[in-house]
């Protein structure tokens, strides 16, 4: 009786101990193993040793700012490139799509069927300086013989909103298919314009989805290395870069660290005083949604 | 308190027994007019007209049902009216004026919706001020008004709440008051109480009902609860499969039925279809057994010819049980009891004819409690022949 009761109380704990420990062993230890990693000083061959050096960080911060701010200025305009295109598509679907719509979401995410890195490879072939679309043109003299693309800032930017623009798409879209078509209707009777039911009842409605959108578009962006690294040159060279290139090619494991957690903690930051800012219940009611 | 219609002589009482979908009577204003209104959807031989060829006529002032089961064309038509629908043919006037194309922003009639659709980001307040605003009415003024409207509906103290801390008889008010704020011409209703539970909707009907009184202003409704049609109209509608079966009067509609589906639709019904066996001027007299009578007046205008068929509907609270012929003019039937259930108020019982037809009879019990007969009595069924009704059949 009294073991039952026991088992009872506990089973709920018990149901959630497989997810726990996934956490912990695959989240939290790596984080504080690289926290630890991060403040210590040696080279591969002898062994690294704790020594709380934090100028690990300072260092990093002095060597790579120019990575750091160009990160987040990419990762923004990729942002809002990303809305700019995204939130006209979730609305066509959601309010045009009609009975095509879950046929227009799978085409949305049909390319996500080919390897990331595959399609980011295939815009660096389609986007070469005599590639399928430059030789044409150039051939007819519509672009300079000396025009690029590839290893421009253009292209990085392009590459990053190119693939984050379903992460945009799908939380608009979901925001946008919840409002009931007579609210939009009761707008209208309410004697709004067309534009003013946009502005007053449709975009305030649909704004949880672009919250939504944004943290799952500009965090990834901003912390992105392949684009960079196939599309851009030596002058877009992005932080994940940075930190790839210390890490595999340098070996300097605690700068490496110290750049992820610099990065981490310059993106957290970020993200509350968005959420703070622009509302956390709205950010928080699409998180559940 | 809020007087926005034009002053009207009597919204309420009018004259009874006109004919149903006639001209308008010349002392009262006609606020909505439909002329061969029809909506079909879907395009070559597989289109649906969801609204068939419907003329009627809605009084300025008057609370106004449409009415009907679910498909019969009565959302269509409210929505036709509100502009969210486009007919495919015919006109329909708002005070005159023909408002085909002319999108909802631009018309003079506002809609509660089924779901009430409440802007979710708004306060109360700014739901309820959303048309004065659209409208670019001073702060001041708005600020008045919205209170006005919010002691009306009973939410005084509500305007900050959002729409979800709201209960569903709140929200309710809050739809209502969002579209009576702006002192349209004419509010259209689109089965507003129909998420409501019962004892709530019986409070929301006659609040409606006051409120409407109150203000002045044309209610059209539409609902396929014939009991809340009946009793808060002031004439309505009956509509099946896109045409109108008949308007009137709640008691018009009950009394005297025009079509078989009005008469089954409305209240509970003895439908019967029987052989004419003479015609008596414009009375038919049906074929009865020995000593039974069974006589039908006006039946000529529906086509009854001795030898016929007709249609005929009584209603059930009409006909008394004895145990003798009733004898004289009225009409007298044989029958068997098949059931008796004790009401309270009254007894309902199942009565079978010898021809086989079960017909239903209520007694009310107003002087004793004794049952009026036992199961499987022989009882002789009697009745006024002004209660005999002949109905066009489908």
């Amino acid at each position: 009786m009294v073991r039952r009761k026991l088992m009872g109380r506990l089973a709920p704990y018990l149901l959630v101990l497989p997810g726990w420990l996934w956490l912990v062993i695959f989240f939290v230890i790596p984080v504080i193993a690289m926290l630890s990693l991060s403040t210590q000083t040696g080279d591969l061959i002898d062994g690294f040793t704790q020594t709380f050096h934090w100028q690990n960080y300072l260092d990093g911060w002095n060597e790579y700012h120019v990575e750091f701010i160009r990160s987040v200025i990419y990762g923004a305009i990729a942002t809002i490139l990303c809305i700019v295109i995204g939130y006209p598509v979730a609305y066509w679907i959601a309010f045009r799509g009609g009975h095509r719509k879950s046929s227009l979401l799978f085409l949305l995410l049909l390319p996500f069927f080919v390897s990331f890195v595959i399609r980011v490879v295939s815009w660096q072939f389609m986007l070469a300086d005599n590639g399928i679309i430059l030789e044409p043109l150039k051939a007819i003299h519509l672009l300079p013989a000396d025009f690029h693309i590839l290893a421009t800032a253009t292209a990085v930017v392009g590459g990053l909103t190119y693939n984050f623009v379903p992460f945009m798409i799908l939380p608009i879209y979901v925001a946008l298919e919840r409002i009931h078509p007579e609210v939009m209707e009761a707008a209208g009777d309410l004697y709004a314009t067309r534009r003013a039911a946009f502005r007053r009842v449709v975009l305030p409605l649909s704004m949880p989805g672009v919250f939504a959108g944004v943290l799952l578009t500009f965090v990834p962006a901003a912390a992105d290395y392949v684009n960079a690294s196939i599309l851009g040159g030596t002058d877009q060279t992005m932080i994940g870069n940075v930190i790839e290139t210390e890490y595999f090619t340098n070996t300097n494991y605690p700068m490496a660290s110290a750049l992820s957690f610099i990065l981490m903690a310059a993106l957290l930051i970020g993200v509350f005083i968005y959420a703070k800012v622009l509302g956390t219940r709205e950010v928080l009611d699409m998180a559940v949604a | 308190m809020i007087t926005s219609a034009p002053e009207q002589a009597n919204p309420v009482g009018h004259s009874a027994g006109g004919p149903p979908a006639g001209p308008t009577p010349p002392e009262t204003a006609t606020a909505i007019e439909l002329v061969r209104i029809t909506k079909r959807f879907g395009t070559g031989s597989r289109a649906v007209a969801a609204v068939d060829d419907v003329n009627l006529v809605i009084r300025e002032g008057e609370f106004f049902s449409l009415l009907g089961p679910s498909g019969c064309g009565k959302t269509t038509t409210l929505r036709m009216i509100g502009g969210f629908e486009q007919p495919t043919g015919g006109e329909i006037l708002l005070h005159g004026k023909d408002v085909v194309g002319t999108p909802p922003n631009k018309r003079d009639v506002n809609m509660v919706f089924q779901s009430y659709a409440l802007f979710p980001h708004m306060s109360v307040f700014e739901n309820v001020a959303f048309g004065l605003r659209r409208k670019a009415v001073a702060g001041s003024e708005v600020k008045r008004r919205v209170g006005e409207m919010l002691e009306l509906v009973q939410l005084q103290g509500k305007d900050r709440r959002r729409p979800s801390q709201l209960s569903g008889g709140q929200q309710q008010r809050v739809a209502l008051a969002r579209a009576l704020i702006n002192r349209p011409r004419a509010l259209l209703l689109d089965e507003p109480l129909a998420a409501l539970d019962l004892k709530l909707r019986q409070t929301m009907q006659i609040e409606l009902k006051s409120i409407q009184r109150e203000v002045g202003i044309t209610f059209v409704f539409v609902t396929h609860d014939q009991n809340e049609a009946l009793t808060m109209s002031d004439r309505l509608v009956v509509m099946n499969e896109g045409h109108i079966e008949q308007v009137g009067s709640p008691r018009e509609m009950y009394e005297r039925p025009r079509t078989r589906f009005v008469a089954g639709f409305i209240g509970t019904s003895n439908l019967m279809t029987r052989s004419i066996a003479s015609m008596d001027g414009t009375t038919a007299i049906l074929e009865c057994g020995a000593g039974e009578r069974f006589v039908v007046r006006d039946a000529a205008a529906l086509g009854a010819v001795p030898g016929g068929k007709i249609d005929v509907t009584v209603r059930p609270e009409k006909i008394t049980l004895g145990t003798e012929p009733a004898g004289g003019e009225m009409c007298s039937l044989r029958a068997t009891v098949t059931n008796v259930v004790y009401m309270g108020a009254w007894t309902q019982y199942a009565v079978r004819l010898a021809d086989g037809a079960e017909l239903t009879v209520f007694i009310q019990n107003a002087t004793n409690s004794e049952d009026a007969a036992e199961r499987g009595a022989e009882v002789w069924l009697g009745w006024d022949p002004a209660h005999s009704l002949a109905v066009a059949p489908q």
